[in-house]
């Protein structure tokens, strides 16, 4: 057990003795170190004024990522490097060429949402040589800008490395020193941390981790805190315990077991999409389109179905893909674990299938396999950057007579949970994959759905939808020559 | 891309103005170094303030247990309007309608009823939600439907125009139809949020810094609110994070609320409500409904127009009269109505206020004129930019012998480029050929449909409100020839500051790292006008001229006996003053004149000539010159989901000759997208207890950066200088390219009625949003009969 938190500020190496469990990292940096640089706009993790860059070791390497450091619990960081707008100067007081980018092409007006823009370009660089206009978009999704229209902020995107080569980058110069001295502040000991607000409790083992659970069966279970953190800036609430799982390396690994991906709970988006995008383009789609860049650095897949929103976008995606929710606990005699479909996790609105002390492991996806048609559609009054009106997901497996055996539509807005559409799923078993099977499912959808008005769609608009992507799983597996998006990868695939 | 704003900044031209400096502050914006309020070092002793609101849209507040406020944790006192000192009352149009604390009547859901001072912005946070309310609890009148089945009682007084014989032209023409046009508001989503933080001084003195757009109307309900004169109160702004109009009214509650706790508990206090209380609380641009019935020909004229403009106004009237009477100032957009009526009927909602927002009333009035346009080309089967081009102002009198360049409100327009714009921008965009192409392309595409639309923009510049076209200035130049600058323009990211220092740089020829830009405030230029109606640069850059002219005058004065040479031989160049035939620094010309007891320092005053408006009668001059644009869009559309996608946009736009190129086209590049959110994603819905629903980002979508145009054309129409003297004959920038976006809801517009064949109007309204689009579509497609 170790009780102070440790991180690097920049060089810096801070120790934290006291901290809540649930402070920001954006409030921690502005009102307590006074560094007012990152700002807030919205608090929710959907305008990344707030936006930071964390260094953190994955599998022994170190690795940069923006995040939002408005919902973001400080205690999270314990072990990482928090690089902010105010590092980036050199020592002579020279701007950091992405600075010097932004400055050039005319990427700031009122400034207030900049130094965001600056950290996710500087992400970016960090990460990935001369990425294109489509990449800096998305490295760019989570970030608003009410002034410039972006247009100079992605042309500071393709100038920064024409200013200065990002091999030379001070900070890539550095890499191997703070992986280092970042490897020294990883240990297995559990850290736990008292503050006036509560306890926060950060096991490094799958082992401490069901123990905490055991004990503390009241406590939230933290992964990237894109949800939970607006449960704190948003509702006022306080929460104690918390136990975060960032720190067990076992939880973050991704594998191929032949027939099947398993992914750790604590896999991050990111992460999660460059796998399932082996799977299917439709998924890479999906995920590219999930949260902006800081919420897929921090979101998890774990997290993203242990919440239990009707409107998450992998549920239904992995539920059509017949996945499988690993769910574990403190038994007597070690670990006790419980496999079970992940569709059956999902009881009803914001209730789930999991029992005291257990927490979500692993989710295993099948692969699909030969014969399967599959599809994922999301729709939203944005591309990027927006919850689901509807999402769509589909896997239906054809028989060698061109029948299909099995159909699996699974939907998210459509109800309070993610769910299967079981009327429009028999009405579709035993026919050829045609008009009049995609016809006959949305003749019965209206008995697998009753959705709700609000202010992303109406509940005539969702129904039509949930149909008409039906219909657009139809062409885009018959007929390959016509468009069916207007934007994304698939659509740019389409454009040649 | 790249390569051609670099080039743009590089910025060596002959002198400072005209060409592409960067912003002033943009080493600072990118380095985290430019302070914003809530940046500013605390000072000793600061508390934080929070509003408690009501939770009911409409009805009376019975009782208010504030214990439990006052009992939690940090909490140091409790304001309600039994605090204030002075008036109850923030009404900015002075019709008593603003309360700053609700006492009894609950007019929205989310209207300030307390305050709650504590130690920290958290706990006053948290304190404000445990106030304890009953409420005798009325059925709220939500949107205009509601307003007018109630009995449409109005904010404040409404406006007609009206020119020719309405009735009779109507009854004449050939072809008549009526409609009905939905046009959505717009939440401004200003990236830093409302702030005031208040600064007890001696005496009565209140110091504020706000986010604000109009410092000296903060300093007046201040002062009000505090029951001080106005000389008590000095506002200070250096920068705000965004305005867009949003903190033109808006912030005077903020700065209210923390001087009143500022005053009573004389410590520093600062108020900064979360992004979702400042969506819930503040007002947003109107949503309205347009009623129209149009006379027109075969040929695709117009012969009258009589249309009817009601608008959400919310809870009292704000801005709401002058915004309702912009929009009819804009209903004609570039077209002639030989005979045209247009009545405002701005209604009272239980709804936020709702207020500015850049363009003020002018989108939602040329939405309308374009939605015209679209009627009119579709009963005649002609093209929509042709029925455009034979609307427009001016070419061939109409018979009767009518000059066709007279608006509804009888000015007469005097500068009207708008054919030369839309012919050159459809020539550089190749939009006949592209339009063909489209037409093409959707025979094959069954799914996905392509559309293109071609659409003009003529906005009036200057304030109705004619008394607000004035500004001040002060120039202080030091001993050691530099500069400091200030002016009641406010810095709101448009980039007036680097703008008008351009203006000063040129005038006595010095760099501008010679000029320190200071920040605006009511204690250095009294009585100015909100930064608002695009004047930042007309008025403040004429008035900083003028007081360099005053400094200019003294030195030529003094130069001229010093070195025994004649006024006119003595010049302020670039980097040197002539004087005869010796050339010195400006620095030395300084120096010379301290020692010679010349004043250094001067006011600038400007006043815009020529307007005067008769709102009774609705006649007069009230735009001193109109700015022109056109914009071209392509999008495509998916006909299963009504998602779409903006591909390309072309822009060719008026800016008289631009003081900052560069600062120009940011505005026109920006204006154009947060106009394209407007018409596309935004969408406001309120539930049926008036509770905002879309009160956050994560479900209010304004653009992000894939949503803009992959093919972005943005140019300044070249060798157009404004007609009019204004500043370096400039013209103002700030909200004409907003309604540059109409060319994106006309583009999806086209698209949907390819499902058609073109020959059903899509009529459709705004936002667009997908599901908007696809209801278009099967709408039309049902109409035709496929």
């Amino acid at each position: 057990m170790r009780e102070s938190l440790r991180f690097l500020l920049g060089d810096r190496l801070v120790e934290i003795d006291r901290c809540d469990p649930t402070l920001t990292v954006l409030d921690w940096l502005r009102l307590d170190q006074r560094m007012t640089g990152t700002k807030e706009g919205c608090a929710e993790g959907d305008c990344g004024a707030c936006t930071v860059v964390v260094g953190r070791l994955d599998r022994g390497r170190l690795r940069y990522e923006a995040i939002n450091a408005c919902i973001r619990f400080l205690p999270t960081l314990d072990g990482c490097q928090i690089l902010t707008v105010e590092h980036l100067k050199g020592a002579d007081g020279s701007l950091h060429p992405v600075q010097q980018a932004m400055v050039e092409c005319h990427g700031s007006q009122c400034g207030f949402c900049t130094p965001g823009f600056v950290m996710s370009l500087f992400a970016l660089r960090l990460n990935e040589a001369t990425p294109d206009t489509g990449r800096i978009e998305d490295a760019l999704a989570g970030n608003l800008c009410r002034c410039t229209g972006y247009e100079p902020i992605i042309a500071a995107g393709r100038r920064m490395d024409e200013i200065a080569p990002r091999e030379a980058d001070r900070f890539l110069g550095e890499r191997e020193a703070v992986a280092v001295r970042l490897a020294e502040l990883n240990d297995p000991e559990t850290l736990v941390l008292r503050g006036e607000a509560g306890s926060f409790y950060a096991p490094a083992t799958i082992e401490a981790l069901a123990d905490l659970v055991s004990a503390h069966p009241q406590a939230t279970l933290v992964a990237g805190a894109t949800d939970v953190g607006l449960w704190v800036t948003k509702a006022m609430k306080r929460l104690d315990p918390v136990i975060y799982l960032g720190r067990i390396g076992a939880l973050r690994t991704i594998s191929d077991e032949g027939d099947h991906l398993r992914f750790g709970a604590m896999a991050s988006h990111i992460d999660v999409r460059t796998a399932l995008a082996a799977l299917s383009p439709q998924l890479d789609e999906l995920m590219r389109r999930f949260g902006g860049e800081q919420v897929r650095n921090a979101g998890t897949i774990g997290g993203n179905i242990a919440n239990g929103s009707p409107i998450g976008d992998l549920p239904p995606a992995l539920i059509a893909l017949d996945a499988t929710l690993v769910l574990a606990r403190r038994s007597e005699a070690g670990i006790e674990r419980r496999s079970i479909p992940l569709e059956s996790f999902f009881i009803e609105y914001r209730k789930q299938d999991r029992h005291p002390g257990e927490f979500v492991e692993a989710v295993l996806v099948p692969k699909l396999s030969d014969g399967v048609l599959f599809h994922a559609s999301k729709v939203s009054k944005r591309f990027d950057e927006d919850i689901s009106a509807v999402c769509g997901a589909f896997r239906l497996t054809l028989g060698s007579d061109g029948r299909i055996h099995e159909a699996r539509l699974a939907y998210g807005g459509m109800a309070g949970i993610p769910k299967r559409a079981a009327a429009a799923e028999a009405a579709l078993i035993g026919r050829p994959w045609d008009d009049a099977a995609v016809a006959a499912a949305v003749a019965a959808l209206p008995q697998d759905f009753t959705p709700l008005d609000d202010m992303r769609a109406s509940a005539q608009y969702r129904l039509k939808i949930a149909g008409n992507l039906l219909r657009r799983f139809l062409i885009e597996t018959t007929q390959a020559e016509t468009q069916t998006r207007v934007a994304g990868l698939l659509a740019e695939a389409a454009h040649g | 891309m790249a390569d051609a704003r670099r080039k743009l900044d590089i910025g060596l031209e002959s002198g400072p103005v005209g060409s592409s400096r960067i912003h002033d502050s943009a080493p600072k914006h990118v380095a985290g170094e430019a302070l914003y309020i809530d940046d500013i070092a605390a000072p000793e002793g600061l508390l934080h303030a929070y509003l408690g609101t009501g939770m009911i849209a409409r009805g009376r507040l019975l009782s208010l247990d504030l214990d439990a406020v006052r009992a939690a944790p940090g909490v140091v006192a409790v304001l309600t309007a039994a605090d204030i000192p002075g008036a109850n009352d923030i009404s900015s149009t002075h019709l008593h309608d603003e309360p700053v604390f609700a006492t009894e009547s609950i007019l929205f859901h989310g209207q300030p009823i307390f305050a709650v001072v504590a130690e920290t912005r958290g706990q006053a946070r948290h304190a404000a939600t445990l106030a304890k309310a009953d409420y005798a609890e009325e059925a709220p009148l939500i949107d205009i439907a509601a307003a007018r089945e109630a009995g449409g009682k109005l904010v404040t007084a409404p406006l007609k125009l009206e020119r020719g014989d309405i009735t009779a032209a109507m009854a004449a023409s050939p072809r008549r139809l009526k409609g009905t046009m939905t046009i959505g508001g717009q939440e401004h989503f200003y990236l830093e949020s409302q702030i005031a933080l208040a600064i007890p001084g001696e005496d009565e003195d209140m110091a504020v810094l706000v986010s604000t757009q109009h410092p000296s109307e903060v300093q007046h309900m201040v002062a009000a609110v505090l029951g001080v004169g106005s000389h008590a109160v000095t506002v200070e702004v250096r920068r705000m994070g965004g305005g867009f109009g949003g903190k033109e009214t808006q912030a005077n509650l903020f700065a209210c609320v923390a001087a009143i706790a500022a005053r009573k508990l004389k410590r520093p206090v600062k108020l900064r409500p979360d992004r979702d209380d400042d969506m819930a609380i503040t007002g947003k641009r109107h949503d309205f409904v347009c009623d129209y019935e149009i006379g027109f020909d075969d040929e695709g004229r117009i012969h009258a127009l009589d249309a009817v403009y009601a608008a959400r106004c919310g809870w009292n009237a704000d801005l709401s009269g002058p915004v309702t009477d912009r929009a009819l100032f804009h209903m004609d957009n570039c077209y002639f109505y030989p005979a045209v009526r247009a009545r405002s009927e701005p209604l009272f909602t239980h709804t936020c206020s709702n207020t500015a927002f850049r363009g003020f009333g002018g989108p939602q009035g040329m939405v309308g004129a374009e939605r015209f346009i679209e009627e009119v080309a579709y009963a005649t089967g002609l093209d929509p930019l042709e029925v455009r081009r034979r609307n427009l102002y001016g070419g061939q009198a109409s018979g009767e012998g009518l000059r066709r360049d007279v608006t509804p409100y009888h000015q007469t327009v005097e500068d009207n480029i708008a054919a030369e714009v839309i012919a050159e921008l459809e020539r550089r965009c190749d939009y006949q050929a592209r339009k063909v192409a489209i037409r093409e392309v959707n025979r094959t595409s069954s799914i996905v449909k392509r559309g293109i639309a071609l659409t003009p923009v003529k906005f009036g510049i200057s304030f109705t409100a004619t008394w607000f076209n004035q500004a001040g200035a002060l120039v202080h130049v030091y001993t050691d020839g530099t500069v400091a600058l200030n002016h009641g323009g406010t810095e709101m990211g448009q980039g007036l500051y680097v703008k008008v220092a351009q203006v000063v740089a040129h005038a006595f020829g010095i760099g501008l790292d010679q000029i320190k830009i200071t920040a605006t405030t009511t204690g250095k230029v009294p009585n100015t006008s909100a930064t608002a109606a695009s004047s930042g640069s007309d008025l403040n850059g004429m008035a900083a001229l003028d007081a360099c002219e005053t400094i200019k005058r003294r030195l030529t004065e003094f130069a001229g006996k010093h070195w025994q040479e004649r006024p006119e031989d003595i010049a302020f160049l670039p980097g040197r003053v002539k004087i005869g035939a010796r050339e010195i620094a400006f620095k030395d010309l300084i120096a010379a004149a301290y020692m010679a007891r010349v004043q250094l320092s001067a006011t600038g005053f400007y006043a815009t000539p020529k307007i005067h408006w008769d709102r009774k009668a609705g006649r007069g001059h009230p735009f001193y010159y109109f700015a022109y644009g056109a914009a071209a869009a392509e999008v495509a559309i998916d006909t299963l989901t009504g998602e779409y996608k903006v591909e390309r946009v072309d822009i060719l736009h008026d800016c008289g000759q631009s003081l900052n190129p560069a600062i120009d086209k940011g505005q026109i590049e920006g204006g154009f997208v947060q106009g394209m959110g407007w018409l596309t994603t935004e969408e406001l819905v309120w539930d049926k207890k008036g509770r905002l629903w879309t009160h956050a980002p994560s479900t209010y979508k304004i653009p992000v950066a894939s949503d803009r145009p992959r093919i972005f054309n943005v140019h300044l129409l070249e060798s157009a200088p404004n007609r009019e003297p204004t500043i370096h004959r400039s013209k103002a920038v700030g909200e004409p390219p907003l309604m540059l976006a109409i060319s994106v809801l006309h583009a999806l517009s086209d698209a949907v009625a390819s499902v058609g064949d073109h020959r059903i109007c899509p009529r459709l309204d705004a936002p667009a949003t997908p599901e908007r689009v696809l209801d278009a579509v099967e709408r039309v497609r049902a109409e035709a009969g496929r």
